[in-house]
């Protein structure tokens, strides 16, 4: 079980990795997540699915080395195993006929909007793609997600692939050129998610968002991923990840997602540490 | 020894680590009996004819027995007579509120007007189980031959573990299916390694495993598979998936950093360690921490908070202390580690800085008015009396309600108005035929033992439901 099948690398510390996970490839449905423990020790963290072949009873899960955790994930290799992986959890996307559908995502978040952008196709929506990267080497999947989209906009803030820009100002434009849109689904990184929203709220386009908050069980048990939404608490483990964007608050969500950034950071370093005393030890034997 | 020399023998003190000490590790607190201690212990029961104790304890161990054999020094005797009726002794010993069971109802402690004077039945039993399992003695009971029938556990908390241990005595294969990576459910995430060591808690469920339970892991039923596909493989389903869903306070500020569940407190502690500082997963580490609540949850939060540092931790109550649901026990131990008490004290806002960190709160005194439906006098406000109490980390311990997630998987359970599954008193048996329930996914927030008193309940019900199938077919 749990078994990875195939690696490919997307880009630079981001990689996609193919695993065994029947279950969750039977029963996952576009917008929910599993948890995972990487080794017996590790912690858990969340990954969205992003793709599944029940068939082969394997699971796609596309991970950015940012921490320990994703840092010590980037090592496994085809035949390594993930040591714990629990899903599928949350509640699916709503995916209906709206019309016309705005996929918005931003860097890692291409990964967990892909399988929403090919629900919303599959449901014979027309879907608009705007894809977001700081610059092209940082752009992942956009040959999948071209596939699903009727049509697909790239930005990158340094212009050094599609429309130099931010995805609000494509987003403007669409809209400007006369195009309708009847909803949107923003995926990507908080600050991102927060000024698309501002906008698509400004535009009177419902919107909906998935969010990424500190998660622990993943089970409702905790409320470690709480929320405020409409002005209630919500686990977005169990009651989202996704959530009418208009009614997020996003400044809160931010600032919760910086809780544990002094430890993060000194267990990254940590684990650097250790890699490179292993290195060294390794290559003056 | 005559029952009036036994009469005068004093209760023998339990050594435990000294609470200077204790505060900088998560070693267990109470050390246990020597055998001496133990014996000397035994010989202050009574051996009473009518055995009230017996009648205190929820899944009725036969208590004057054990303490019996622990008395003629055979303990083998001793620890096989305790799991004819529990299967977790060194839990139970240790957990169980016995001042309100088992040693509530000793006629030692009645005569002499003080139920601190009982005989120290936990610490007897937890005597045994220790005894057991040092020694390697667990014996593996003789199981009838396999009745074909299958059984479905949801959850490996107290209920499931008592539920799948007495069916598969009974020859029916069970599978226990638990969300988190770890077994034991409360006993795992929730009870800290100071009160239950998790060596301890894997040990009753390599037990378990022995006789031939089939546990896995990462399953939520409901998400993993459907209820709908466990009922399609199995012959009856026992839903103990116990109150894990958190209460917040509904008060402005709990979104702030440093604002923890109970659950998230304890679980980031225990189930993942974040105890130890080169743990993967991460802790605030708090100097000022309040708790707001009055039970033993709000009590393993606060002797928690001590040993990951805290220099001043406070619990905020809102009633006074004889209300205080929490073990006299647990509250005498947190009082003896310094930690401190407010009683009659109301959270009502908690306070943050600019940067969205948790500085402290504002508490409303309180003061008792008459009996609520709880049979608790109600706490009042005493109008224009607040003030401000600083902290850096705040724990909200102030219940649970049961996880909904297996009842929102199950159209037609019936449950009631705070989401618990209603049951036949008698035979745990829910709404859905071939469902049955218990712990405190039925009860709320309730205790250890009485989780099992219920498993034991519906494990009855489910081997008779079983064989009257078998039987009709």
């Amino acid at each position: 079980m749990n078994t990875i099948r195939k690696r490919e690398e997307l880009g630079p510390n981001v990689i996609r990795y193919v695993v065994d996970a029947p279950l969750v490839a039977t029963h996952r449905k576009p917008g929910q997540f599993v948890i995972i423990r990487v080794t017996d020790h590790g912690e858990r963290i969340p990954l969205t699915i992003a793709d599944a072949n029940p068939e082969m009873g394997t699971i796609s899960l596309i991970v950015q080395s940012v921490g320990k955790t994703t840092r010590e994930m980037a090592m496994l290799r085809p035949g390594n195993v993930i040591h714990d992986i629990v899903g599928s959890l949350g509640k699916p996307t709503h995916i209906q006929r709206f019309g016309t559908v705005l996929c918005v995502g931003g860097g890692i978040g291409i990964a967990p909007l892909y399988p929403i952008a090919k629900g919303m196709k599959e449901a014979r929506n027309r879907v608009i793609t705007v894809l977001g990267a700081r610059t092209h080497d940082l752009l992942i999947l956009e040959d999948d997600m071209r596939n699903v989209s009727d049509e697909l906009i790239v930005t990158t803030d340094d212009g050094s692939y599609g429309t130099k820009g931010l995805v609000t100002d494509a987003i403007r434009s669409l809209v400007s050129d006369g195009n309708h849109i009847d909803q949107a689904v923003v995926i990507g990184p908080p600050l991102m998610m927060k000024f698309t929203s501002l906008l698509t709220r400004e535009l009177g386009i419902p919107t909906m968002a998935s969010l990424n908050p500190i998660m622990i069980d993943g089970t409702g048990m905790c409320g470690g991923c709480r929320v405020t939404v409409g002005g209630e608490i919500k686990f977005a483990c169990v009651d989202g990840p996704e959530f009418d964007a208009h009614e997020v608050d996003w400044d809160s969500m931010i600032r919760r997602l910086g809780t544990y950034r002094t430890a993060e950071q000194v267990a990254a370093d940590r684990y650097d540490h250790e890699c490179r005393v292993g290195l060294d030890a390794g290559e003056s034997r | 020894m005559n029952a009036a020399t036994r009469f005068k023998l004093p209760p023998v003190v339990m050594p435990e680590q000294d609470p200077a000490e204790r505060v900088h590790n998560v070693r267990e607190v109470p050390l246990g009996f020597t055998p001496e201690m133990a014996l000397q212990e035994a010989q202050r029961c009574l051996q009473c004819t009518n055995q009230p104790c017996v009648e205190g304890c929820p899944v009725g161990v036969r208590i004057p027995e054990f303490i019996q054999a622990i008395e003629s020094g055979d303990y083998l005797a001793g620890i096989g007579i305790i799991k004819q009726t529990n299967l977790l002794p060194a839990v139970c010993g240790r957990v169980c509120p016995q001042e309100d069971q088992c040693q509530k109802n000793c006629t030692v402690g009645k005569a002499h007007r003080d139920v601190g004077q009982a005989v120290q039945i936990g610490q007897l039993e937890r005597f045994l189980a220790d005894w057991e399992r040092e020694n390697h003695t667990a014996v593996i009971p003789q199981i009838p031959s396999t009745s074909g029938k299958r059984v479905a556990v949801i959850g490996s908390g107290p209920a499931g573990l008592t539920v799948a241990g007495d069916l598969i005595k009974l020859g029916h294969a069970v599978t226990v299916f638990e969300a988190l990576h770890m077994p034991g459910g409360v006993l795992g995430y929730g009870i800290p390694e100071f009160r239950l060591p998790k060596e301890i808690v894997y040990q009753e469920v390599a037990y378990l495993t022995r006789l031939g339970v089939d546990f896995q892991y990462n399953m939520v039923i409901g998400k993993s598979l459907t209820v709908d596909e466990v009922r399609k493989d199995y012959d009856v389903i026992f839903i103990g998936s116990g109150a894990g869903l958190p209460n917040f306070l509904h008060i402005p500020g709990e979104n702030l950093l440093g604002v923890y569940s109970a659950n998230e407190y304890l679980t980031r502690t225990n189930l993942m360690h974040a105890y130890d500082e080169s743990s993967d997963t991460p802790i605030l580490r708090g100097k000022s921490v309040a708790v707001l609540g009055g039970g033993n949850v709000a009590m393993d939060s606060a002797r928690t908070a001590l040993r990951l540092g805290a220099l001043r931790v406070m619990v905020i109550y809102r009633r006074s202390e004889e209300e205080m649901p929490a073990r006299k026990e647990e509250y005498h131990h947190a009082i003896q580690e310094g930690v401190e008490f407010h009683f009659l004290q109301n959270p009502v806002e908690i306070l943050g800085n600019g940067e969205g960190w948790v500085t402290g709160l504002t508490v409303q005194q309180m003061q008792l008015g008459e009996p609520d439906a709880s049979g608790r006098r109600r706490p009042l406000p005493i109008a224009g009396q607040t003030s401000n109490v600083p902290a850096d980390v705040v724990v909200v311990a102030i219940g649970n309600d049961p996880n909904p997630l297996i009842p929102a998987a199950l159209p037609g359970l019936q449950v009631n108005k705070h989401g618990g599954i209603i049951t036949d008193e008698d035979t745990m048996e829910t709404s859905v035929p071939g469902v049955f329930a218990g712990g405190d996914i039925v009860l709320g927030a309730a205790t250890v033992i009485l989780a099992m008193g219920q498993g034991r309940k519906a494990a009855h019900a489910i081997h008779a439901w079983l064989t009257r199938t078998t039987e009709t077919s």
